[in-house]
Protein backbone atom coordinates (compact mmCIF):
# COMPACT_ATOMS: atom_id res chain seq x y z
CA UNK A 1 0.00 0.00 0.00
CA UNK A 2 1.60 3.20 -1.19
CA UNK A 3 -0.98 5.76 -0.05
CA UNK A 4 -0.38 7.61 3.22
CA UNK A 5 -3.79 9.27 3.32
CA UNK A 6 -7.05 9.58 1.40
CA UNK A 7 -6.07 12.96 -0.01
CA UNK A 8 -2.82 11.49 -1.27
CA UNK A 9 -4.84 8.75 -2.96
CA UNK A 10 -7.13 11.26 -4.69
CA UNK A 11 -4.22 13.48 -5.73
CA UNK A 12 -2.59 10.53 -7.60
CA UNK A 13 0.82 12.12 -7.39
CA UNK A 14 -0.43 15.27 -9.12
CA UNK A 15 -2.12 13.37 -11.94
CA UNK A 16 -5.47 13.10 -10.17
CA UNK A 17 -7.39 15.05 -12.78
CA UNK A 18 -6.26 12.77 -15.61
CA UNK A 19 -6.59 9.50 -13.74
CA UNK A 20 -9.97 10.22 -12.15
CA UNK A 21 -11.45 11.70 -15.32
CA UNK A 22 -10.54 8.48 -17.14
CA UNK A 23 -12.01 6.19 -14.53
CA UNK A 24 -15.11 8.26 -13.82
CA UNK A 25 -16.02 8.75 -17.49
CA UNK A 26 -15.53 5.03 -18.13
CA UNK A 27 -17.76 4.16 -15.17
CA UNK A 28 -20.39 6.69 -16.25
CA UNK A 29 -20.44 5.31 -19.78
CA UNK A 30 -20.94 1.76 -18.51
CA UNK A 31 -23.67 2.75 -16.04
CA UNK A 32 -25.38 4.81 -18.72
CA UNK A 33 -25.26 1.89 -21.15
CA UNK A 34 -26.82 -0.48 -18.61
CA UNK A 35 -29.56 2.03 -17.72
CA UNK A 36 -30.28 2.76 -21.37
CA UNK A 37 -30.65 -0.97 -22.02
CA UNK A 38 -32.94 -1.28 -19.02
CA UNK A 39 -35.18 1.48 -20.37
CA UNK A 40 -35.09 0.09 -23.89
CA UNK A 41 -36.16 -3.32 -22.64
CA UNK A 42 -38.98 -1.89 -20.55
CA UNK A 43 -40.22 0.21 -23.46
CA UNK A 44 -40.02 -2.71 -25.89
CA UNK A 45 -41.92 -5.00 -23.54
CA UNK A 46 -44.59 -2.44 -22.78
CA UNK A 47 -45.13 -1.74 -26.45
CA UNK A 48 -45.21 -5.42 -27.23
CA UNK A 49 -47.68 -6.22 -24.52
CA UNK A 50 -49.95 -3.44 -25.76
CA UNK A 51 -49.65 -4.75 -29.30
CA UNK A 52 -50.34 -8.36 -28.35
CA UNK A 53 -53.29 -7.73 -26.06
CA UNK A 54 -54.76 -4.76 -27.90
CA UNK A 55 -54.00 -5.98 -31.41
CA UNK A 56 -55.66 -9.37 -31.00
CA UNK A 57 -58.88 -7.70 -29.91
CA UNK A 58 -58.99 -5.86 -33.20
CA UNK A 59 -58.50 -9.03 -35.22
CA UNK A 60 -61.18 -10.78 -33.19
CA UNK A 61 -63.66 -8.01 -33.78
CA UNK B 1 -54.45 -18.11 -36.47
CA UNK B 2 -51.41 -20.09 -37.48
CA UNK B 3 -47.90 -19.11 -36.58
CA UNK B 4 -44.85 -20.44 -38.34
CA UNK B 5 -42.97 -21.47 -35.21
CA UNK B 6 -39.91 -22.89 -36.95
CA UNK B 7 -39.21 -19.44 -38.34
CA UNK B 8 -38.67 -18.14 -34.82
CA UNK B 9 -36.85 -21.17 -33.51
CA UNK B 10 -33.37 -19.71 -33.18
CA UNK B 11 -34.23 -16.42 -31.42
CA UNK B 12 -36.89 -18.21 -29.38
CA UNK B 13 -34.37 -20.69 -28.03
CA UNK B 14 -31.79 -17.98 -27.57
CA UNK B 15 -33.96 -15.56 -25.62
CA UNK B 16 -34.39 -17.56 -22.38
CA UNK B 17 -30.86 -18.97 -22.58
CA UNK B 18 -29.40 -15.46 -22.76
CA UNK B 19 -31.67 -14.42 -19.91
CA UNK B 20 -30.20 -17.12 -17.70
CA UNK B 21 -26.59 -16.35 -18.68
CA UNK B 22 -26.65 -12.56 -18.30
CA UNK B 23 -26.69 -12.43 -14.45
CA UNK B 24 -23.68 -14.75 -14.29
CA UNK B 25 -21.62 -12.72 -16.72
CA UNK B 26 -22.65 -9.49 -15.01
CA UNK B 27 -21.80 -10.78 -11.52
CA UNK B 28 -18.40 -12.15 -12.51
CA UNK B 29 -17.68 -8.91 -14.38
CA UNK B 30 -18.46 -6.82 -11.30
CA UNK B 31 -16.33 -9.04 -9.04
CA UNK B 32 -13.40 -9.03 -11.46
CA UNK B 33 -13.69 -5.28 -11.88
CA UNK B 34 -13.59 -4.86 -8.09
CA UNK B 35 -10.53 -7.08 -7.75
CA UNK B 36 -8.87 -5.44 -10.77
CA UNK B 37 -9.44 -1.93 -9.41
CA UNK B 38 -8.13 -2.95 -6.00
CA UNK B 39 -5.02 -4.48 -7.58
CA UNK B 40 -4.59 -1.48 -9.83
CA UNK B 41 -4.89 1.18 -7.15
CA UNK B 42 -3.61 -0.49 -4.00
CA UNK B 43 -1.31 -3.38 -4.94
CA UNK B 44 0.39 -2.26 -8.15
CA UNK B 45 3.39 -0.04 -7.37
CA UNK B 46 4.00 3.46 -8.67
CA UNK B 47 5.69 3.49 -12.06
CA UNK B 48 9.11 5.04 -11.67
CA UNK B 49 8.95 6.82 -15.03
CA UNK B 50 5.32 7.91 -15.35
CA UNK B 51 4.37 8.18 -11.71
CA UNK B 52 0.73 7.59 -10.89
CA UNK B 53 -0.48 8.67 -14.35
CA UNK B 54 0.22 5.19 -15.67
CA UNK B 55 -2.77 3.87 -13.70
CA UNK B 56 -4.94 5.05 -16.59
CA UNK B 57 -3.82 1.94 -18.48
CA UNK B 58 -6.12 -0.11 -16.25
CA UNK B 59 -9.05 1.32 -18.20
CA UNK B 60 -7.28 2.47 -21.35
CA UNK B 61 -5.72 -0.79 -22.50
CA UNK B 62 -8.80 -2.96 -21.79
CA UNK B 63 -11.04 -0.43 -23.57
CA UNK B 64 -8.72 -0.30 -26.59
CA UNK B 65 -8.45 -4.10 -26.77
CA UNK B 66 -12.20 -4.53 -26.46
CA UNK B 67 -12.87 -1.92 -29.14
CA UNK B 68 -10.78 -3.87 -31.68
CA UNK B 69 -11.90 -7.29 -30.50
CA UNK B 70 -15.58 -6.38 -30.61
CA UNK B 71 -15.24 -5.02 -34.15
CA UNK B 72 -13.77 -8.33 -35.29
CA UNK B 73 -16.49 -10.27 -33.47
CA UNK B 74 -19.13 -8.03 -35.03
CA UNK B 75 -17.68 -8.65 -38.48
CA UNK B 76 -17.59 -12.41 -37.83
CA UNK B 77 -21.28 -12.41 -36.88
CA UNK B 78 -22.01 -10.23 -39.90
CA UNK B 79 -20.17 -12.71 -42.11
CA UNK B 80 -22.00 -15.67 -40.60
CA UNK B 81 -25.26 -13.81 -41.11
CA UNK B 82 -24.50 -13.18 -44.78
CA UNK B 83 -23.23 -16.72 -45.35
CA UNK B 84 -25.91 -18.69 -43.54
CA UNK B 85 -28.70 -16.12 -43.73
CA UNK B 86 -29.21 -16.44 -39.99
CA UNK B 87 -31.20 -13.65 -38.41
CA UNK B 88 -29.77 -14.16 -34.94
CA UNK B 89 -26.25 -13.47 -36.27
CA UNK B 90 -27.37 -10.14 -37.66
CA UNK B 91 -28.97 -9.33 -34.33
CA UNK B 92 -25.68 -10.13 -32.61
CA UNK B 93 -23.81 -7.86 -35.00
CA UNK B 94 -26.36 -5.13 -34.40
CA UNK B 95 -26.07 -5.53 -30.64
CA UNK B 96 -22.26 -5.41 -30.60
CA UNK B 97 -21.87 -2.11 -32.48
CA UNK B 98 -22.94 0.36 -29.74
CA UNK B 99 -20.80 -1.29 -27.06
CA UNK B 100 -17.83 -1.45 -29.42
CA UNK B 101 -18.27 2.21 -30.31
CA UNK B 102 -18.45 3.10 -26.62
CA UNK B 103 -15.18 1.32 -25.89
CA UNK B 104 -13.56 2.99 -28.90
CA UNK B 105 -14.64 6.38 -27.58
CA UNK B 106 -13.35 5.49 -24.10
CA UNK B 107 -10.04 4.27 -25.51
CA UNK B 108 -9.59 7.59 -27.33
CA UNK B 109 -10.61 9.66 -24.30
CA UNK B 110 -8.49 7.79 -21.78
CA UNK B 111 -5.65 7.77 -24.31
CA UNK B 112 -5.78 11.56 -24.41
CA UNK B 113 -5.87 11.63 -20.60
CA UNK B 114 -2.78 9.47 -20.54
CA UNK B 115 -1.02 11.25 -23.37
CA UNK B 116 -1.25 14.74 -21.91
CA UNK B 117 0.85 14.08 -18.78
CA UNK B 118 3.20 11.51 -20.37
CA UNK B 119 3.97 13.01 -23.81
CA UNK B 120 2.65 16.51 -23.19
CA UNK B 121 0.01 16.29 -25.94
CA UNK B 122 -3.62 15.26 -25.92
CA UNK B 123 -3.33 13.80 -29.37
CA UNK B 124 -0.53 12.65 -31.69
CA UNK B 125 -0.97 11.22 -35.18
CA UNK B 126 0.36 7.84 -34.19
CA UNK B 127 -0.67 4.61 -35.91
CA UNK B 128 -2.61 3.31 -32.93
CA UNK B 129 -4.49 6.54 -32.29
CA UNK B 130 -5.33 7.06 -35.93
CA UNK B 131 -6.58 3.53 -36.46
CA UNK B 132 -8.65 3.81 -33.28
CA UNK B 133 -10.19 7.04 -34.60
CA UNK B 134 -10.98 5.44 -37.94
CA UNK B 135 -12.43 2.48 -36.06
CA UNK B 136 -14.81 4.87 -34.31
CA UNK B 137 -15.85 6.27 -37.70
CA UNK B 138 -16.48 2.75 -38.95
CA UNK B 139 -18.60 1.84 -35.95
CA UNK B 140 -20.55 5.05 -36.60
CA UNK B 141 -20.85 4.10 -40.28
CA UNK B 142 -22.19 0.64 -39.47
CA UNK B 143 -24.79 2.07 -37.08
CA UNK B 144 -25.77 5.01 -39.31
CA UNK B 145 -26.15 2.77 -42.35
CA UNK B 146 -28.42 0.50 -40.34
CA UNK B 147 -30.62 3.30 -39.04
CA UNK B 148 -30.91 4.92 -42.48
CA UNK B 149 -32.37 1.81 -44.10
CA UNK B 150 -36.00 1.14 -43.26
CA UNK B 151 -36.19 -2.39 -44.64
CA UNK B 152 -34.86 -4.57 -41.83
CA UNK B 153 -33.49 -7.31 -44.04
CA UNK B 154 -31.56 -4.87 -46.18
CA UNK B 155 -30.38 -2.93 -43.11
CA UNK B 156 -28.96 -6.16 -41.67
CA UNK B 157 -27.19 -7.21 -44.81
CA UNK B 158 -25.91 -3.84 -45.96
CA UNK B 159 -24.38 -2.98 -42.61
CA UNK B 160 -22.87 -6.49 -42.54
CA UNK B 161 -21.13 -5.85 -45.88
CA UNK B 162 -19.78 -2.54 -44.59
CA UNK B 163 -18.59 -4.14 -41.33
CA UNK B 164 -16.67 -6.75 -43.35
CA UNK B 165 -15.11 -4.12 -45.63
CA UNK B 166 -14.00 -2.24 -42.50
CA UNK B 167 -12.21 -5.28 -41.13
CA UNK B 168 -9.83 -5.14 -44.10
CA UNK B 169 -9.43 -1.38 -43.72
CA UNK B 170 -8.28 -1.07 -40.09
CA UNK B 171 -5.02 -3.07 -40.36
CA UNK B 172 -4.19 -1.30 -43.63
CA UNK B 173 -4.63 2.04 -41.87
CA UNK B 174 -2.51 0.90 -38.95
CA UNK B 175 0.39 -0.04 -41.17
CA UNK B 176 0.01 2.92 -43.49
CA UNK B 177 0.16 5.40 -40.59
CA UNK B 178 3.13 3.56 -39.12
CA UNK B 179 4.87 3.82 -42.48
CA UNK B 180 3.86 7.48 -42.76
CA UNK B 181 5.32 8.20 -39.32
CA UNK B 182 8.66 6.61 -40.12
CA UNK B 183 8.77 8.91 -43.12
CA UNK B 184 8.03 11.98 -41.01
CA UNK B 185 10.82 11.40 -38.53
CA UNK B 186 10.40 13.03 -35.17
CA UNK B 187 6.66 12.83 -35.16
CA UNK B 188 6.79 9.29 -33.86
CA UNK B 189 6.30 8.80 -30.16
CA UNK B 190 7.43 5.72 -28.35
CA UNK B 191 4.27 4.31 -26.84
CA UNK B 192 5.74 1.21 -25.27
CA UNK B 193 4.96 0.90 -21.60
CA UNK B 194 8.22 -0.94 -21.12
CA UNK B 195 8.71 -4.65 -21.10
CA UNK B 196 9.61 -4.60 -17.43
CA UNK B 197 6.08 -3.97 -16.32
CA UNK B 198 5.59 -5.17 -12.75
CA UNK B 199 3.73 -8.45 -12.47
CA UNK B 200 1.00 -6.88 -10.33
CA UNK B 201 0.44 -4.17 -12.96
CA UNK B 202 0.03 -6.79 -15.64
CA UNK B 203 -2.31 -8.86 -13.45
CA UNK B 204 -4.48 -5.83 -12.72
CA UNK B 205 -4.62 -4.94 -16.41
CA UNK B 206 -5.57 -8.47 -17.43
CA UNK B 207 -8.22 -8.66 -14.71
CA UNK B 208 -9.74 -5.41 -15.93
CA UNK B 209 -9.65 -6.70 -19.52
CA UNK B 210 -11.44 -9.87 -18.49
CA UNK B 211 -13.97 -7.79 -16.55
CA UNK B 212 -14.61 -5.54 -19.57
CA UNK B 213 -14.98 -8.63 -21.74
CA UNK B 214 -17.59 -10.21 -19.48
CA UNK B 215 -19.33 -6.85 -19.10
CA UNK B 216 -19.52 -6.65 -22.91
CA UNK B 217 -20.96 -10.16 -23.12
CA UNK B 218 -23.65 -9.34 -20.54
CA UNK B 219 -24.56 -6.02 -22.13
CA UNK B 220 -24.56 -7.40 -25.67
CA UNK B 221 -26.69 -10.39 -24.72
CA UNK B 222 -29.26 -8.18 -23.06
CA UNK B 223 -29.25 -5.89 -26.09
CA UNK B 224 -29.90 -8.91 -28.33
CA UNK B 225 -32.85 -9.72 -26.07
CA UNK B 226 -34.20 -6.19 -26.57
CA UNK B 227 -33.78 -6.60 -30.32
CA UNK B 228 -35.57 -9.96 -30.21
CA UNK B 229 -38.53 -8.36 -28.43
CA UNK B 230 -38.55 -5.44 -30.85
CA UNK B 231 -38.33 -7.57 -33.97
CA UNK B 232 -40.07 -10.87 -33.34
CA UNK B 233 -43.80 -11.10 -33.07
CA UNK B 234 -43.82 -13.39 -30.03
CA UNK B 235 -40.95 -13.45 -27.56
CA UNK B 236 -40.88 -15.54 -24.44
CA UNK B 237 -42.61 -13.75 -21.60
CA UNK B 238 -40.67 -15.07 -18.69
CA UNK B 239 -42.10 -14.05 -15.34
CA UNK B 240 -45.34 -12.90 -16.90
CA UNK B 241 -47.56 -15.96 -17.07
CA UNK B 242 -50.71 -13.81 -17.10
CA UNK B 243 -49.75 -12.28 -20.42
CA UNK B 244 -48.90 -15.65 -21.94
CA UNK B 245 -52.17 -17.05 -20.69
CA UNK B 246 -54.18 -14.12 -21.98
CA UNK B 247 -52.57 -14.34 -25.39
CA UNK B 248 -53.27 -18.07 -25.48
CA UNK B 249 -56.89 -17.47 -24.53
CA UNK B 250 -57.40 -14.91 -27.25
CA UNK B 251 -55.90 -17.24 -29.78
CA UNK C 1 -19.51 -18.89 -70.52
CA UNK C 2 -16.89 -17.71 -72.95
CA UNK C 3 -14.33 -15.12 -72.01
CA UNK C 4 -15.16 -12.99 -75.00
CA UNK C 5 -18.80 -12.59 -74.05
CA UNK C 6 -17.71 -11.38 -70.62
CA UNK C 7 -15.41 -8.74 -72.07
CA UNK C 8 -18.11 -7.76 -74.53
CA UNK C 9 -20.49 -7.19 -71.66
CA UNK C 10 -17.95 -5.12 -69.74
CA UNK C 11 -17.06 -3.16 -72.86
CA UNK C 12 -20.73 -2.56 -73.51
CA UNK C 13 -21.23 -1.15 -70.03
CA UNK C 14 -18.17 1.11 -70.34
CA UNK C 15 -19.29 2.37 -73.75
CA UNK C 16 -22.81 2.99 -72.56
CA UNK C 17 -21.75 4.87 -69.43
CA UNK C 18 -19.27 7.00 -71.37
CA UNK C 19 -21.90 7.79 -73.97
CA UNK C 20 -24.36 8.82 -71.27
CA UNK C 21 -21.67 10.96 -69.65
CA UNK C 22 -20.90 12.62 -72.98
CA UNK C 23 -24.54 13.55 -73.30
CA UNK C 24 -24.52 15.10 -69.84
CA UNK C 25 -21.12 16.72 -69.87
CA UNK C 26 -22.07 19.29 -67.24
CA UNK C 27 -22.27 16.53 -64.60
CA UNK C 28 -18.68 15.50 -65.09
CA UNK C 29 -17.54 19.11 -65.43
CA UNK C 30 -19.11 19.94 -62.09
CA UNK C 31 -16.87 17.73 -59.97
CA UNK C 32 -13.78 19.00 -61.80
CA UNK C 33 -14.95 22.57 -61.22
CA UNK C 34 -15.47 21.70 -57.55
CA UNK C 35 -11.91 20.42 -57.33
CA UNK C 36 -10.48 23.61 -58.82
CA UNK C 37 -12.49 25.83 -56.47
CA UNK C 38 -11.61 23.87 -53.34
CA UNK C 39 -7.92 23.84 -54.22
CA UNK C 40 -7.97 27.57 -54.98
CA UNK C 41 -9.58 28.37 -51.65
CA UNK C 42 -6.68 27.03 -49.61
CA UNK C 43 -4.03 29.64 -50.53
CA UNK C 44 -6.62 32.32 -49.82
CA UNK C 45 -7.29 30.84 -46.41
CA UNK C 46 -3.76 29.88 -45.42
CA UNK C 47 -1.83 32.77 -46.92
CA UNK C 48 0.36 33.18 -49.96
CA UNK C 49 3.75 32.18 -48.46
CA UNK C 50 5.33 29.84 -51.05
CA UNK C 51 7.04 27.68 -48.43
CA UNK C 52 3.77 27.01 -46.57
CA UNK C 53 1.90 26.33 -49.81
CA UNK C 54 4.56 23.87 -50.98
CA UNK C 55 4.26 22.01 -47.66
CA UNK C 56 0.49 21.74 -47.67
CA UNK C 57 0.12 21.44 -51.46
CA UNK C 58 0.24 17.64 -51.86
CA UNK C 59 -2.16 17.08 -48.98
CA UNK C 60 -4.60 19.74 -50.18
CA UNK C 61 -4.59 18.42 -53.74
CA UNK C 62 -5.16 14.87 -52.56
CA UNK C 63 -7.92 15.75 -50.12
CA UNK C 64 -9.63 17.81 -52.83
CA UNK C 65 -9.32 14.88 -55.26
CA UNK C 66 -10.89 12.62 -52.61
CA UNK C 67 -13.83 14.98 -52.16
CA UNK C 68 -14.32 15.48 -55.91
CA UNK C 69 -14.39 11.70 -56.36
CA UNK C 70 -16.90 11.45 -53.52
CA UNK C 71 -19.24 13.97 -55.15
CA UNK C 72 -19.48 11.97 -58.34
CA UNK C 73 -20.22 8.66 -56.58
CA UNK C 74 -23.95 9.29 -56.41
CA UNK C 75 -24.07 9.14 -60.21
CA UNK C 76 -22.54 5.67 -60.54
CA UNK C 77 -25.66 3.61 -59.92
CA UNK C 78 -28.56 6.00 -59.26
CA UNK C 79 -29.75 6.44 -62.86
CA UNK C 80 -29.46 2.70 -63.55
CA UNK C 81 -31.29 1.98 -60.31
CA UNK C 82 -34.16 4.30 -61.18
CA UNK C 83 -34.69 3.10 -64.75
CA UNK C 84 -34.31 -0.59 -63.94
CA UNK C 85 -31.04 -1.20 -65.83
CA UNK C 86 -29.41 -2.38 -62.64
CA UNK C 87 -31.93 -5.17 -62.19
CA UNK C 88 -31.14 -6.36 -65.70
CA UNK C 89 -27.43 -6.26 -64.86
CA UNK C 90 -28.00 -8.57 -61.91
CA UNK C 91 -29.91 -11.03 -64.11
CA UNK C 92 -27.46 -11.38 -67.00
CA UNK C 93 -25.32 -14.56 -67.07
CA UNK C 94 -22.05 -12.65 -66.71
CA UNK C 95 -20.87 -12.35 -63.08
CA UNK C 96 -22.04 -9.10 -61.51
CA UNK C 97 -18.61 -8.39 -59.99
CA UNK C 98 -17.08 -8.28 -63.49
CA UNK C 99 -19.78 -5.92 -64.74
CA UNK C 100 -19.09 -3.74 -61.70
CA UNK C 101 -15.49 -3.40 -62.86
CA UNK C 102 -16.87 -1.91 -66.08
CA UNK C 103 -18.98 0.57 -64.12
CA UNK C 104 -15.97 1.51 -61.98
CA UNK C 105 -13.75 1.97 -65.01
CA UNK C 106 -16.31 4.25 -66.64
CA UNK C 107 -16.63 6.24 -63.41
CA UNK C 108 -12.87 6.64 -63.27
CA UNK C 109 -12.67 7.83 -66.88
CA UNK C 110 -15.44 10.36 -66.24
CA UNK C 111 -14.39 11.71 -62.86
CA UNK C 112 -10.89 10.39 -62.03
CA UNK C 113 -9.05 10.97 -65.27
CA UNK C 114 -9.95 14.69 -65.51
CA UNK C 115 -8.53 15.14 -62.01
CA UNK C 116 -5.30 13.43 -63.04
CA UNK C 117 -5.00 15.56 -66.17
CA UNK C 118 -5.76 18.78 -64.35
CA UNK C 119 -3.53 18.14 -61.34
CA UNK C 120 -0.23 19.55 -62.76
CA UNK C 121 -1.97 22.86 -63.33
CA UNK C 122 -3.28 22.89 -59.75
CA UNK C 123 0.12 21.79 -58.48
CA UNK C 124 1.64 24.90 -60.07
CA UNK C 125 -0.65 27.04 -57.91
CA UNK C 126 1.11 25.54 -54.90
CA UNK C 127 4.60 25.99 -56.31
CA UNK C 128 5.36 22.31 -56.85
CA UNK C 129 8.48 21.72 -58.93
CA UNK C 130 8.65 19.72 -62.15
CA UNK C 131 9.62 16.41 -60.59
CA UNK C 132 7.01 16.67 -57.85
CA UNK C 133 4.38 17.46 -60.46
CA UNK C 134 5.27 14.24 -62.24
CA UNK C 135 5.00 12.28 -59.02
CA UNK C 136 1.67 13.99 -58.29
CA UNK C 137 0.27 12.89 -61.65
CA UNK C 138 1.67 9.41 -61.15
CA UNK C 139 0.22 9.08 -57.65
CA UNK C 140 -3.20 10.29 -58.78
CA UNK C 141 -3.07 7.95 -61.76
CA UNK C 142 -2.51 5.01 -59.40
CA UNK C 143 -4.73 6.30 -56.60
CA UNK C 144 -7.89 7.58 -58.25
CA UNK C 145 -8.90 4.15 -59.65
CA UNK C 146 -8.67 2.83 -56.09
CA UNK C 147 -10.89 5.70 -54.96
CA UNK C 148 -13.45 4.75 -57.62
CA UNK C 149 -13.21 1.07 -56.61
CA UNK C 150 -13.78 1.75 -52.91
CA UNK C 151 -16.31 4.48 -53.58
CA UNK C 152 -18.61 2.25 -55.60
CA UNK C 153 -18.95 -0.08 -52.59
CA UNK C 154 -20.36 2.86 -50.65
CA UNK C 155 -22.49 3.98 -53.59
CA UNK C 156 -24.01 0.50 -53.84
CA UNK C 157 -24.62 0.28 -50.10
CA UNK C 158 -26.59 3.55 -49.91
CA UNK C 159 -28.54 3.01 -53.14
CA UNK C 160 -32.05 4.40 -52.69
CA UNK C 161 -31.46 5.12 -49.00
CA UNK C 162 -32.64 8.41 -47.54
CA UNK C 163 -29.87 10.92 -46.87
CA UNK C 164 -27.57 8.87 -49.07
CA UNK C 165 -25.40 11.81 -50.15
CA UNK C 166 -24.04 12.46 -46.68
CA UNK C 167 -24.09 8.82 -45.64
CA UNK C 168 -21.87 7.73 -48.52
CA UNK C 169 -19.29 10.31 -47.42
CA UNK C 170 -19.32 8.98 -43.85
CA UNK C 171 -18.93 5.40 -45.08
CA UNK C 172 -16.33 5.95 -47.76
CA UNK C 173 -14.00 8.61 -46.33
CA UNK C 174 -12.56 6.35 -43.58
CA UNK C 175 -11.81 3.79 -46.28
CA UNK C 176 -9.97 6.43 -48.32
CA UNK C 177 -7.40 7.11 -45.59
CA UNK C 178 -4.64 4.71 -46.76
CA UNK C 179 -4.83 6.03 -50.34
CA UNK C 180 -4.61 9.59 -49.04
CA UNK C 181 -1.57 8.76 -46.90
CA UNK C 182 0.34 7.02 -49.68
CA UNK C 183 -0.71 9.47 -52.38
CA UNK C 184 0.20 12.63 -50.52
CA UNK C 185 3.21 10.81 -49.05
CA UNK C 186 4.59 10.07 -52.51
CA UNK C 187 4.57 13.76 -53.43
CA UNK C 188 6.00 14.98 -50.11
CA UNK C 189 8.56 12.20 -50.31
CA UNK C 190 9.76 13.34 -53.71
CA UNK C 191 9.90 16.94 -52.46
CA UNK C 192 11.92 15.93 -49.41
CA UNK C 193 14.33 13.96 -51.59
CA UNK C 194 13.42 10.61 -50.03
CA UNK C 195 11.96 9.40 -53.31
CA UNK C 196 8.41 8.42 -54.15
CA UNK C 197 8.94 4.82 -55.26
CA UNK C 198 7.92 3.15 -51.98
CA UNK C 199 4.71 5.16 -51.65
CA UNK C 200 3.87 4.65 -55.31
CA UNK C 201 4.32 0.90 -55.04
CA UNK C 202 2.11 0.87 -51.95
CA UNK C 203 -0.50 2.80 -53.94
CA UNK C 204 -0.20 0.15 -56.61
CA UNK C 205 -0.67 -2.54 -53.98
CA UNK C 206 -3.82 -0.76 -52.78
CA UNK C 207 -5.08 -0.69 -56.35
CA UNK C 208 -4.48 -4.40 -56.85
CA UNK C 209 -6.07 -5.26 -53.50
CA UNK C 210 -9.13 -3.11 -54.20
CA UNK C 211 -9.37 -4.57 -57.70
CA UNK C 212 -9.66 -8.03 -56.20
CA UNK C 213 -11.90 -7.27 -53.24
CA UNK C 214 -14.02 -4.21 -54.01
CA UNK C 215 -16.02 -5.60 -57.00
CA UNK C 216 -17.21 -8.53 -54.89
CA UNK C 217 -18.30 -6.26 -52.06
CA UNK C 218 -20.02 -3.92 -54.54
CA UNK C 219 -21.78 -6.83 -56.24
CA UNK C 220 -22.96 -8.15 -52.86
CA UNK C 221 -24.19 -4.70 -51.86
CA UNK C 222 -26.04 -4.29 -55.19
CA UNK C 223 -27.76 -7.65 -54.80
CA UNK C 224 -28.84 -6.70 -51.29
CA UNK C 225 -30.13 -3.33 -52.49
CA UNK C 226 -32.15 -4.89 -55.31
CA UNK C 227 -33.74 -7.73 -53.36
Amino acid sequence: MQWGSASEFFAMGGYGLYVWTSFVVTALCMVWEVLALWRRRAAARAEHRAMLLGGTDETAA
Amino acid sequence: MSVNWSKYSAPMAFYPLAGRLIPWFACVAVVLMGVGLYMGFFVAPTDFQQGEAYRIIFVHVPAAWMSMFLYVVMAVWAGIGLGLNARLSFMMAQAIAPTGAMFTFLALLTGAMWGKPTWGAWWVWDARLTSELILLFQYAGVMLLRTSIDDLRRADRSSAVFALVGVVNVPIIYFSVQWWNTLHQGASVSMSTGSKMAATMLTAMLLMTLAFWLYSVAVILSRVRCIVIERESLPVWEGEPTVVQKVAEVR
Amino acid sequence: MSRSSMWEAVGGIVRRDLLLAMRRRSDAAMSVFFLVIVVSLFPLGVGPEPAVLRTIGPGVLWVAALLACLLSLARVFTADYVDGTLEQMVLVPQPLAVLVVGKVFAHWVISGLPIVLLSPLLGLQFGLSGESLGVLVMSLLLGTPTLSMIGTIGAALVLGVRGSGLLVALLVLPLYVPVLIFGAGAVTGSMAGIGAEANLSLLGACLVLSLFLAPWATAAALRIALE
